[in-house]
This record gives C-alpha cells, structure tokens and sequence, in this order.
C-alpha cells in the first residue's frame, strides 16, 4: 500500500466502514438470541450460559470495540457533512485519535465489569 | 448514492449516535450485574422506555446498515445494481423484522 | 575509478510504463543528478534510450499541470517531484535508488505514460461546470462583496486548472465508475457560491444526483494530493451541507 491508503483520514474511513460490516453482520444474529426470550427464559439462559466463555467474552469486547469506533468516526463524518471545517485543507483529523482512544476506553471499561 | 437515500443515511445516523451511546452504557451495566435471562427480562418486561427506545433503535438500523451495504456491494464487488439494490432491502427487512421480534419478546411477551 | 567518483555516480532505477494496459513496465538506468526532478528523468530516457517513448509536458515549471503521471504509487506534477524527495535519502552501497512512473489511474490510456482526459471533462460537464451568465455585455458589472463568505468559499476553489491529480489519487472513482470526482464537484461548490451563476439550483441538483457528492466518503485522497494547495474535500463537504440545508447565500 502506498501513502494514499495509510494516512489518517483513509485509516478512519477504513476503520468506519470494515467496523460497519462487522456489524452488520452480527446484528441479525444479535437479534436472534434476544428473540429466544420469546420461547422462554430457559433458552434465552442456555444461550446465555453459552457467553460464559472466554472465546465468547472476547468477541462481546470486540462488538463493543467495534461499535464505539464505528459511532465515533461516524459522529466525525456527520461533523464533516454538517458544519464547516476549522482548516479547509483538514478533515478534521484531530478528531481521530481521540475516537480511537475513547472507543480503546470504553473497552477497558467493559473489561473491567467481566 | 440518490440523495434521498443519503439523507435518510444520515438522518438514521443522527438518531442512532446518542441510542448507540446509552446502548453502550446499558451493556456495562448489564455485564457488571451479570447477564442472565432473569436479570434482564426483568428489567424489560412490561416496559414501555424499553419498547420505544429499542423499537426505535431498530428501526433506525434497519434503514442505516442496508443504505451502508448497498454502497459497499456498489464500491467493492461486481454485482449487477438491481441485485444490490433487492439484497439491501432484504437485508433492511431482515434487520427490521428480527429486531422488532426480539424487542417484543423482551418486552412483551410473558414466558 | 577509485570509490569516492563511484560513490558520486549513483544510478537511478527507473521503470517506466509502455504500451497501453495490456503493456508493462520497463528498466532503465538515469545517473542520479543534484536538482533533478521526475520529469528530467523521463526526458533524459526519451532522449537518450527510448526516442518512442510517450509522454505529456509543457511549462516545466509547475503551473500548467500537463506532466502529471503516477509516482511510486502517487500522483504527482512531475516537473515538481524533486527524485530525491521520492527515493529518500539513499545510501548507494546498500539500496538501489529506484522509481516507477506509470500513467495517472483511473483514466483510459492512450500511450505509455499519456492518458485520455475526456471522461475527466466529461465529468465536469455532467456535474453542472458550465457557468451560465444573468448579465449581458450592456449591463453594469455586478458588485461583489469579495469578504461575502460564498464569494470567499468560491475564491478557495476557483484556481483548478484541472490536472486530474485528484481524479487519479481518489480510491472511489477508482471503485465507482458513475462518480464524478473531486475536480468535477470542486467546480460545481464554486458555482453554487457565485451569485452571478444563474442556474444555481440546478447545479446542485446535479451534483446530488446519483454519482455526485454523496458517493464521496471523506477519505481526503484529493485534498492531500493537490499540487494547487485546494481542498477538493471540503467543498464536497459544502455540497453535501447544502443538500441539508439549501443553496448557500450569496446575496
């Protein structure tokens, strides 16, 4: 990859939207097991019982990741879209690292509550 | 993109940036106070907050993650637009016919 | 030749597209020179070891925009890209200097390093460029307030000369073929900004029509690439704010 695809704008663009697929397709499945509420409590537990695991844990962090980061680097693009920028030549790349911190945040946060 | 569907794009974002945060807070919470069946169909049951945040929250996915597909199929693959364009709206279905699914039945439904 | 002089001739390896897309790339060795841009390097090939090969350039000076080509990956101003800020800082006994020039992406290529521009005009057409005056030669000049923001915002964009760097670095028209690009939608934010355009609304019809400004995502490709200092970015970013809250004032 040369420069064009390695700096910090492209990155978040990346970022907003391989996170975007990632949840695009967990959010059928999300649905799904909530939907087990509906034949009862038991099978919504067994499903539950099931997120014990650490493999399990480890993605519920990562969808959390994904999630924050996806929310973060979108809030920049509606900015983008809806206010004038500060610097004409800058799409607001100050606002990069902060979002990635933030989401890294709320990670250890979640983390913390396992 | 029509500019229609760019601006629902963004209006559906609009509204999914602050549900998408309390979302967030509520999974802490639930995580710390352990996720069982009991514990969080007891804090749904029943609760209208619940339905229409989550009711919401649903339908504003439903019309935000097909419009976002259906750019990416558009940009990365070979498909054919009118194949994308029926995938995305099933895809919106999907999303919006499972999601209000599981929103009743942690709402609604006694089990 | 003791080691000092062969220290000093270091040679430059030099690939250079030929043919059309189904050509490929081919070696030459330039001596590497003080003060030698990209577009010496292809001169001195085409004088020295390939009389056919093809290529665009004018003013040599960096104002016209012809000899704009893919370098190492980026698209540049060639008469502008001193070798030596692309190939580092290069120590001849361990690593050969090299550079790869290849025609700008996303435009159809004619020859070697020539490409077609018309899809790029075309696009300009097709995004609204072409102004269309109010006034005739017996009326007064407008008045325009050069501090009024739109006349501001149109001032920031109005230099393109339309090298088509921003076309070749931008990744979605590489991906979209109906995309009318940076350059095209650049020109479009001048015209919405300049209340002596007469088809304002129209204009901005085209250019949040399918294909136009909601196709950009912000990536900044065009902005980072301009040799002309625009910001192609950003006035993507102003249509896409009038698509939300109208025609900018200009009065």
């Amino acid at each position: 990859m040369n420069g064009l695809r390695t700096h910090r704008s492209y990155v978040a663009f990346l970022g907003h939207r391989l996170s975007g697929i990632a949840l695009a397709i967990f959010l059928p499945i999300h649905f799904i097991v909530l939907g087990l509420a509906l034949s009862g409590a038991e099978n919504l537990d067994r499903m539950l019982a099931f997120t014990d695991l650490a493999l399990v844990k480890f993605a519920e962090w990562g969808l959390v990741m994904l999630l924050s980061i996806h929310l973060f680097f979108g809030v920049r693009v509606l900015m983008l879209e809806l206010t004038k920028w500060p610097n004409r030549t800058d799409p607001r790349s100050d606002w990069i690292v902060p979002s990635v911190i933030a989401a890294l945040a709320i990670g250890v946060v979640f983390l913390l509550q396992l | 993109m029509h500019r229609h569907l760019f601006l629902a794009q963004r209006f559906s974002a609009l509204l999914l940036a602050p549900l998408v945060l309390a979302h967030i807070a509520l999974i802490i919470i639930a995580v710390r106070h352990g996720l069982t069946a009991e514990e969080i169909l007891s804090r749904t049951r029943g609760s209208v907050v619940w339905a229409v945040f989550y009711g919401g929250f649903v339908i504003a996915a439903a019309i935000h993650a097909p419009i976002g597909i259906r750019t990416i199929l558009n940009e990365w693959t070979p498909l054919n637009g009118n194949i994308i364009n029926a995938f995305a709206i099933a895809f919106a279905l999907v999303v919006l016919v499972l999601g209000l699914r599981a929103v009743i039945a942690v709402t609604v439904v006694t089990g | 030749m003791n080691l000092e002089a062969a220290a000093q001739s270091v040679n430059l390896h030099v690939k250079i597209w030929r043919g059309k897309d189904d050509g490929g790339l081919q070696s030459y060795e330039v001596p590497m020179r003080d003060n030698q841009t990209v577009l010496d390097i292809i001169t001195e090939v085409q004088r020295r070891h390939e009389p056919a090969l093809a290529y665009r350039f004018a003013c040599r000076v960096g104002v016209c925009g012809s000899c704009a080509m893919t370098v190492n990956g980026k698209p540049r101003w060639t008469c502008r890209t001193h070798v030596k800020a692309v190939v580092g800082k290069t120590n001849s006994l361990l690593a050969a200097p090299a550079i790869t020039i290849e025609p700008l992406r996303n435009l159809p290529r004619i020859k070697d390093l020539v490409c077609d521009l018309t899809p790029f005009f075309d696009k300009w057409q097709r995004a609204g460029g072409k102004f269309t005056g109010t006034a005739t030669r017996r009326d007064p000049a407008r008045r325009i307030d050069p501090q009024n923001d739109a006349r501001r915002a149109a001032n920031a964009a109005i230099e393109c000369i339309n090298c088509a760097v921003c076309y070749s670095a931008c990744d979605v028209v590489a991906w979209d073929a109906n995309y009318l690009g940076p350059a095209a939608l650049n020109r479009t934010w001048t015209l919405i900004n300049d209340k002596r355009h007469a088809e304002q609304s129209t204009t901005l019809e085209k250019a949040l029509a399918a294909g136009g400004c909601t196709s950009c995502h912000s990536q900044g490709n065009c902005t980072r690439s301009c040799p002309v200092e625009l910001s192609p970015a950003e006035s993507i970013a102003g249509l896409k704010r009038a698509a939300f809250f109208g025609l900018p004032r200009t009065r």
